[in-house]
């Protein structure tokens, strides 16, 4: 067990292809598109994967998150909503590790993050504007790379692969050569073959087209459906507010919560 | 996960990057060769030549250092990869080693190819006595050089205008090793009348250096990358 983490009600033995969605994620688009959208139900349930309770965070002078309260539950896809510099982004940052408590408490996957930041780094996937892809590479070599980092097998990594649709020709093709949707796609197996527990999205659909970001959504559904939870910051409201199973708002550094 | 597994692991895909995109092989040895040339138009004399062969070969390592190290972290920085490092939890101090690793190698393929070019363009005669001490110069300084561009090369990475910014911060730290390094290959060459005898105080020197900035780069590697 990692310092500064206690043990969280995880199935550990629930691999993502265990799920009846994932084979949504492994066919074509189109197939994915139609697959049935997973329920909250089928996540069972357990402690909460973030639980913040009046968290205050500082950037240099400035308070990113001031008295910041959200719980959020395994399986959940949780929205944060709000204009630019509410804090979103670091809401993000925080439950990845990366930005201090200052004053509160922060409980994320189990580990206390007042007590040990990195405990809980290499169980979240935090995926900003840049997709952290080595160009030059192929899709494989950034995928098994990635994977490796947590001692991935090669059966995971090709599980990664095929779920994410990028197990055939893709996966020999360098990044260089892929096209906006098809890194992000990338980026995400990266995630999955990292086995990630919690997903901090910053802005997904930014710089996909429309077929992109309906695989992007897919992508996530099937995720969540196999245990993942996925927080997602974005201001296109209308597309991730439908792929939301709840909706929170940032505001001044602060958390509301809204109906879905 | 260990540091020494980390440590491979970024080694590897180090120089897997090297080996599909063939930027070093094609560009940065290229642009070795044509330093030692531009030295051989610039100091016409070979009597001349042969004197500062051993600085020119490491004159023209340390400019291609520069350049290595610049490539090594745009690659890191170009997508955002070093900070998908520090938020995937891996251990900066393995991060460290791996990318020392791999630029001790390609630095290794470079020195070789300047070596040679020394005995071609220079006339620089290799001397079987002396062979022991340059292996270990070449072995040392390499090892030194490496840990020193990593080290500066994550310093710079995050930092604007780094391209100028880098050779700025790294060249007066490595001028001990251009030093020690210069001298223990005049040693092993027999430049001047020069003894090995002469070159194995100058290895201490590479040695302490390069054991200095390989622990001190372990430890803080983290915080230089950390923002």
């Amino acid at each position: 067990m990692l310092a500064g983490c206690a043990p969280l009600a995880f199935p550990s033995g629930m691999k993502p292809d265990d799920h009846p969605a994932a084979s949504a994620a492994t066919a074509p688009a189109t197939e994915r598109a139609a697959a049935p959208m997973p329920t909250q139900a089928t996540a069972p349930a357990g402690a909460p994967v973030v639980h913040l309770v009046e968290v205050v965070a500082v950037l240099g002078s400035f308070p990113a998150l001031a008295g910041a309260s959200l719980t959020v539950q395994r399986g959940e896809i949780v929205l944060l909503r709000g204009p630019n510099g509410a804090g979103k982004t670091s809401l993000l940052r925080l439950c990845a590790g990366l930005l201090a408590v200052e004053r509160g408490e922060a409980t994320v996957l189990g580990c206390d993050l007042a007590v040990d930041r990195q405990a809980v780094r290499n169980r979240v996937g935090l995926l900003g504007h840049a997709n952290g892809l080595y160009a030059d590479l192929t899709v494989g070599d950034n995928v098994r790379f990635w994977g490796a980092t947590v001692g991935a097998t090669a059966a995971e990594v090709q599980a990664s692969l095929q779920r994410m649709g990028l197990a055939d020709r893709l996966a020999d093709v360098p990044v260089a050569r892929l096209s906006a949707g098809q890194r992000r796609r990338t980026a995400l197996a990266c995630l999955v073959a990292r086995r990630a527990e919690l997903w901090l999205l910053d802005e997904p659909h930014a710089g996909l087209d429309a077929a992109g970001r309906d695989e992007l959504d897919s992508t996530l559904r099937a995720a969540a459906a196999a245990g993942a939870t996925v927080m997602v910051a974005s201001h296109e409201l209308e597309r991730a507010g439908a792929l939301a199973s709840r909706v929170v708002e940032v505001v001044g550094g602060q958390v509301r919560e809204r109906s879905a | 996960m260990s540091m020494w597994r980390i440590a491979r692991l970024v080694a590897a895909k180090d120089l897997r990057i090297e080996r599909r995109s063939r930027v070093v092989a094609n560009q940065v040895l290229p642009f070795a060769a044509l330093v030692m040339v531009m030295f051989a138009f610039a100091l016409s004399s070979d009597a001349v030549l042969r004197r500062v062969a051993p600085g020119l070969v490491w004159l023209a390592t340390l400019f291609s250092l520069l350049v290595i190290v610049q490539r090594m972290f745009a690659i890191e920085t170009a997508d955002g990869a070093l900070d998908a490092l520090q938020v995937a939890g891996v251990r900066p101090g393995g991060v460290f080693l791996g990318k020392a690793m791999a630029l001790a190698a390609q630095l290794a393929a470079l020195e070789l190819l300047l070596l040679g070019l020394a005995v071609v363009l220079y006339q620089t005669e290799l001397v079987a006595g002396g062979l022991v001490l340059l292996v270990t110069t070449f072995v040392t300084a390499t090892i030194g050089l490496a840990f020193v561009g990593t080290l500066y090369g994550g310093l710079a990475a995050g930092a604007k205008g780094r391209e100028t910014l880098l050779p700025l911060l790294m060249l007066p730290v490595v001028a001990p090793v251009l030093i020690g390094a210069t001298r223990a290959t005049e040693a092993a060459l027999g430049t001047e009348g020069a003894t090995p005898s002469d070159g194995w105080p100058w290895i201490g020197l590479l040695a302490l250096f390069a054991a200095l900035f390989g622990a001190g780069g372990t430890l803080a590697f983290g915080s230089l990358i950390d923002e």
